[in-house]
């Protein structure tokens, strides 16, 4: 049998592709149909009975208000630490080390690590009663505390998932050409200048692939708030899981993946509309 | 203040707080590892922030009684079962990508790129209801089916930029020798983008092992380590296990992972750089 060469990539990319579309289309059909048909025919019975329950918008308050405080400080962080490490100084290579530990850590792991740093008699709570700073621990974690377990999910958040960031920034930062800082140095620029014309502009492909990334995945937040909170908070992941494995209600279960799509593509969107990225150089 | 000090200034804040910042990643990692192993009386001990007397027990508990070893045993098959699929797959789209001018080759790519960000709750979800139907429920293979789901785009971009950086006219002379395009591949490409490769191998390990939505959804019995772990620290019963048990599992969940890194860390800032443009 002899294989016409142009057929060639389309060979090899089609298993790929294949398994793709089967596992992400048949789920996506599968869902839209748990979702809209009762007993075989078209319903709105399940939305309205996922919507009329108060934790659903619960849910999508907490999903979006998480996203809203942790994502800028995570850009605004990683960035700063990302134009730190860009120069050169005494024990970078530790210090890049540290800061992409988290990267690998998932965040059960991270839910847990900030739970014994955090509870009550916790890490946190004996260093500042033992310094003499508190009197009293300061709890985080109760439903009678749950602004204090959001602060404990956006730390160990920030925590965890602010390395992703800064490991695309710095990435992106080391495939800015030296010549033209070089050369707007040579012109008189300062750095802050040099920072505001040439490099963030230059940067702005590697934050909207990472804003991107980290709000999409904020939309899907999961085990560490399960290990936090549990459903003090709810988030619109934790309660298609709760819906799935403590009530077996697929169809309600499948309204909260449908909504976690249905953000995750208009944020998408957004993203890619207002943050086109401007090219000072022609890619080739 | 003279130009010297206002430098020294500078110099002392920016250690400052590139000290705070690693102390605030690696505090909590070394808390936790001490917690791990201390003893009942020592952490309710409000006197001791640091434990002084240690023990194991809790470790054995959470990987013996509470079933983790398991948790360890089946989180390794699903990871290599992953990877496995995950590279038959990807590494031929990959290197299709790399070497090959196509059309729709950007719109392909572009596919790939947007399906990285397809939230798993929406796969996972259905996926129960399938499974119901061809008997994969509460079976490692059909959790590594849909960790493959979830690792095969990256596995597709970070080959192909791994391909692309293997010179293609290394490639060419081996042809021009009498190689087959396969046998040029084999002898030459392959070798060359083998530690790359191994890398995007342990990456797809890590994000398997990570991974506690889809397995958590999927099995029962047959849990993989973090959908365990969560099982056992927040069940039904809502967080019922001691704080020390707690300790004891965040430490034997992030072992493996920082060995993962030491021995990674020289790929990880290429690898995203490369895949994510």
């Amino acid at each position: 049998m002899k294989i016409r060469s142009s057929h060639i990539p389309y060979l090899l990319i089609l298993p790929a592709v294949a398994y793709l579309a089967f596992f992400i289309g048949y789920p996506l059909i599968q869902a839209l149909y748990l979702a809209f048909t009762k007993n075989g025919a078209f319903s709105l019975d399940t939305v309205r009975r996922a919507t009329s329950d108060p934790m659903f918008w619960q849910a999508l308050k907490y999903t979006i208000l998480l996203a809203i405080t942790i994502v800028p400080l995570q850009l605004i962080l990683a960035l700063i630490l990302a134009l730190a490490v860009n120069g050169s100084f005494k024990g970078r290579d530790f210090a890049i080390y540290a800061l992409v530990i988290p990267l690998t850590i998932s965040d059960v792991a991270a839910g847990l690590i900030w739970y014994t740093m955090l509870a009550d008699y916790g890490f946190l709570n004996k260093l500042l009663l033992n310094l003499g700073l508190i009197s009293e621990p300061i709890h985080f974690f109760g439903y009678e505390y749950r602004m204090m377990e959001f602060l404990a999910i956006v730390i160990a958040e920030v925590w965890r998932a602010t390395a992703i960031v800064f490991v695309i920034l710095v990435a992106g930062l080391q495939m800015i050409s030296k010549e033209y800082l070089e050369a707007a140095e040579v012109f008189g620029a300062g750095y802050w200048t040099r920072l505001r014309k040439i490099v963030i502009p230059m940067l702005k492909p590697s934050i909207q692939s990472a804003l991107i990334i980290r709000t999409l995945f904020a939309m899907q937040v999961f085990g560490i708030v399960w290990i936090l909170a549990g459903r003090d908070i709810p988030v619109l992941a934790g309660e298609g899981f709760y819906q799935l494995v403590e009530i077996k209600d697929y169809g309600v279960a499948s309204i909260y993946a449908l909504t976690i799509a249905a953000l995750s593509i208009l944020l998408g969107a957004l993203y890619i509309k207002f943050l086109k990225a401007e090219y000072l150089e022609v890619r080739t | 203040m003279n130009e010297k000090t206002l430098f020294m200034l500078k110099k002392v804040l920016f250690y400052a707080f590139i000290f705070t910042v690693v102390a605030w990643i690696i505090i909590p990692l070394i808390v936790s590892a001490l917690y791990a192993f201390s003893t009942k009386t020592d952490y309710y001990d409000p006197n001791k922030v640091i434990p002084t007397s240690f023990t194991s027990e809790w470790v054995k508990i959470i990987l013996f009684t509470l079933g983790a070893w398991d948790g360890i045993k089946n989180s390794v098959i699903v990871a290599l079962l992953t990877i496995a699929i995950s590279f038959l797959l990807g590494v031929p789209a990959g290197y299709a990508i790399a070497r090959y001018v196509f059309k729709g080759k950007d719109t392909i790519k572009l596919s790939i790129i947007a399906l990285r960000m397809f939230p798993i709750p929406i796969m996972a979800i259905p996926l129960v209801v399938l499974y119901i139907k061809l008997h994969l429920v509460d079976t490692l293979l059909g959790v590594a089916l849909a960790h493959t789901a979830m690792a095969l785009p990256f596995v597709v971009l970070i080959t192909s930029s791994i391909f692309a950086s293997v010179d293609k006219e290394l490639e060419e002379a081996a042809m021009v020798f009498g190689l087959t395009r396969f046998g040029a591949f084999k002898a030459i490409t392959l070798p060359l983008a083998l530690p790359g490769l191994a890398a995007a191998a342990m990456f797809t390990f890590v994000m398997s092992w990570n991974e506690v939505f889809v397995a958590s959804v999927l099995t029962l019995k047959n849990r993989t380590l973090p959908a365990q772990t969560l099982s056992i620290v927040a069940g039904a019963a809502g967080g019922a296990a001691p704080a020390y048990y707690k300790f004891a599992a965040a430490f034997i969940m992030v072992l493996p992972a920082m060995l993962f890194i030491f021995f990674a860390r020289k790929y990880l800032i290429t690898m995203w750089g490369i895949t994510l443009r």
